[in-house]
């Protein structure tokens, strides 16, 4: 089953090859991880996408809660939660294409945000599933290049993961 | 306030922290360190002569005290050669500190003389490191490397310091911090008592239960909670490799090691009980055989003091996150305000089932086999003259569990030897950690011809210290649990399992000015074990030749259940 793990982490050099070596360490799959500082400056929170069964999941928490640099650390998966992805994609754009992919492009509320003779870039933001609806409706053969942030997300409601 | 350099503030942290012997290497990235060393005395540096051998040295004395061990090497091939010993303390959670000198912080990363990213290379392998960025950080760190690794699940930590910031020109305020707190780090202290009333519960629902119990009791000094519960209870007790003298060997509620050269009567009784009391143990693979197998009737009881070992690889009823010697500490209490007690009819059958089993005698040996003296004899013969008192270290392979299964160990931190990584090379400078703790006692390093050349560098070291190891050199002419496993599942094929040209052990041990005696007949074996622990002064090297053909049974049969075992070159169950 595919998990969110957001992890407040000390904002120290290594924390982070400590997370993701535990990851290659013990036989575990990271299948996407974002990584930015928060409004504390000693804190980093980092949020990982990651599948495994119930056994597995509760040995990967229970590994990093063990890292002395991880401070806390919640599955988002296990309550109601918002999670959005952001994905750049260059896409090949030209003649009755143009207007093809513009269309699209409002159906799934993304913006055009670089513009040539030949190609969009477009950017949009959402789920996992609705970005990979995105590339599915365009068709593999108009993507001239992607980047996908990887899953970030927080918490419905009035649960908060802080210090 | 008084002004130190880095490499003094390093030195005086130690002392402040109670550090009285360092096993350490100097080099380049260190040398500042060393010069330091030098001009005090609170702190005794021992010269080693390989890096690997100093971790083991720091590791048998902290296995034997409990106190954590401390290592001091440069940077590079320094760093680098503790990193076996570094990972055969993270597998057996020792609390060591290792301090490594590092380039200077303007060279890191230019692949400068004698860099290596030591936190990179021992991150696996660490419960924690540092990187020290500023001299004015050392003694912070100092104080949080020895908090992280003695507390908690123990472990070794790495301290990597960069050689600019112990340069004695640059000094500044020394303080020692006298408390540490880390908003990410706090070991449990408690168990949660609603946990140990339910396992209270269950423990007196049983009718068939066993307490299987590993090396966290020795590290949380809990034999004697461990004790006093066990006959409280009258349930009989199994405890792992790493937990042998946590509960005494010579007991009669005591079954003998377990798992996979566990005996008869403890594999049987965990395979059959209707309840396991793991405490301070981890259902390692070595013990649980197919954990899909793994004791089909039993409810499961396990105390620990890290969560992520509770229910890894065996499923949990009630699992109890704490320290093993607190926790037992409140069952005890429970147990005897209960109005409750054991079912004491079914416990009386329990134990004659259990008896049944025993008296299949399983560590019984042939020795009518072969004119050659055997292992398990030189076991029991130094049982015998030690009277079951010396600390025994071993190294890895069939004398190991020769000595596991044959030296019936009554105290805790009286058996040392490399469990989890199975290092061979431990043995010697384990023992020689136990005589730096011990000055005076019966300190034997069990060890094969294999095992002993992986070390054998120390015994330079011991003629340095004066240290009397006794080295039992089981010399069995060949890498004996490998030829083993060669004939059971190879047809026989010994592929590299044999030691040609073996040095003179006795000339070696002459070269190095200690004893040596070759022993290869078993009516001198006794009198020549005798006469070398009757040397209080020297290092004497028993080379005993055995019979190479011998086998360590029981075994278990791979891919089976507890209850599945080879009995001897003939007879399964």
């Amino acid at each position: 089953m595919r998990r969110i793990i957001s992890i407040l982490m000390e904002n120290e050099a290594g924390a982070l090859s400590r997370i993701v070596g535990l990851f290659s360490q013990r036989g575990y799959n990271i299948d996407s991880l974002t990584v930015a500082p928060t409004d504390d400056e000693t804190l980093s929170r980092l949020t990982l996408t990651t599948a495994g069964d119930e056994g597995t999941i509760e040995q990967i928490t229970k590994q990093l809660n063990k890292l002395v640099e991880v401070v806390k650390l919640v599955d988002l998966t296990e309550g109601a939660h918002l999670e959005r992805e952001l994905m750049l994609i260059k896409l090949k754009a030209s003649g009755a294409q143009r207007a093809e992919i513009k269309r699209t492009v409002d159906i799934f509320r993304g913006q055009i945000v670089d513009v040539s003779m030949s190609m969009y870039t477009v950017q949009l933001a959402g789920t996992s599933s609705k970005l990979d609806a995105f590339i599915e409706a365009v068709g593999d053969v108009s993507i001239l290049e992607l980047s996908r942030t990887g899953v970030t997300g927080i918490g419905r409601g009035e649960k908060i993961l802080s210090l | 306030m008084e002004l130190l350099s880095g490499a003094e503030m390093l030195i005086r942290s130690l002392e402040e922290e109670g550090i009285d012997i360092i096993f350490g290497y100097p080099g380049g990235a260190a040398l500042h360190i060393y010069d330091a060393i030098f001009q005090q005395d609170a702190v005794q540096h021992i010269l080693v002569r390989h890096e690997q051998a100093a971790v083991h040295m720091a590791d048998g004395y902290a296995r034997s005290t409990g106190k954590t061990g401390s290592v001091l090497v440069t940077s590079g091939p320094g760093a680098t050669n503790t990193i076996t010993g570094i990972a055969t303390a993270y597998m057996d959670s020792i609390p060591l500190v290792i301090i490594s000198g590092q380039v200077q912080s303007h060279l890191i990363g230019e692949d400068a003389f004698q860099e290596t990213d030591m936190v990179g290379v021992s991150r696996p392998i660490v419960k924690h490191s540092f990187l020290v960025k500023k001299a004015e950080d050392i003694p912070e760190v100092i104080k949080k490397a020895y908090y992280i690794a003695s507390t908690g699940r123990p472990g070794p930590v790495v301290v990597d310091i960069p050689k600019d910031l112990t340069h004695p020109a640059n000094t500044f305020e020394f303080q020692y911090p006298q408390k540490v707190k880390m908003r990410s780090y706090a070991p449990i202290t408690r168990g949660h008592t609603g946990q140990i009333k339910k396992a209270v519960d269950l423990i007196f629902s049983a009718k068939k239960p066993v307490i299987y119990s590993g090396g966290g009791v020795i590290l949380d000094d809990a034999s004697a909670h461990l004790t006093e519960l066990a006959r409280t209870l009258n349930i009989p007790v199994t405890n792992t490799l790493m937990g042998l003298g946590a509960y005494p060997g010579t007991d009669k509620q005591f079954l003998g090691m377990l798992g996979m050269h566990g005996t008869y009567e403890a594999n049987n009784a965990m395979h059959y009980s209707d309840l396991i009391l793991a405490i301070g143990a981890r259902f390692d693979d070595r013990v649980t055989n197919d954990p899909q197998q793994f004791c089909p009737d039993a409810r499961v009881i396990h105390i620990d003091i890290d969560p992520a070992s509770i229910a890894k690889t065996i499923a949990v009823d009630v699992p109890i996150v704490g320290p093993v010697a607190q926790v037992l500490t409140d069952m005890l209490a429970l147990i005897k305000q209960s109005k409750e007690s054991m079912d004491k009819k079914a416990l009386d059958s329990w134990w004659q089932e259990i008896d049944t089993w025993r008296s299949r005698n399983c560590l019984q040996y042939k020795t009518d086999d072969s004119d050659k003296m055997k292992p398990q004899q030189v076991i029991e013969t130094l049982y015998k003259v030690t009277k079951g008192e010396a600390y025994v270290t071993s190294d890895v392979g069939q004398h190991q569990m020769f000595t596991a299964m044959y030296y019936k160990f009554d105290r805790p931190r009286q058996w040392i030897n490399s469990g989890g990584l199975g290092t061979m090379g431990f043995g010697l400078p384990a023992a020689m950690g136990v005589c730096f703790a011990h000055p005076g006692t019966d300190v034997a390093c069990v060890t094969g011809e294999g095992s002993i050349q992986m070390n054998i560098q120390e015994l330079s070291t011991c003629l340095q210290y004066d240290l009397p190891v006794k080295i039992i050199n089981v010399n069995n002419q060949s890498l004996g649990m490998v030829k083993q496993w060669q004939d059971m599942q190879y047809d026989k094929r010994h592929s590299h399992s044999y030691m040609d040209s073996l040095p003179d052990f006795v000339k070696l041990a002459e070269a190095y000015g200690h004893v040596g005696m070759k022993v290869d007949k078993f009516e001198d074996l006794e009198s020549s074990m005798i006469k070398a622990f009757a040397m209080k002064e020297k290092l004497v090297f028993m080379d005993i030749y055995v019979d190479p053909n011998e086998h360590v049974y029981p075994m278990a049969s791979p891919g089976g259940s507890m209850k599945d075992m080879i009995l001897s070159k003939t007879e399964r169950t």
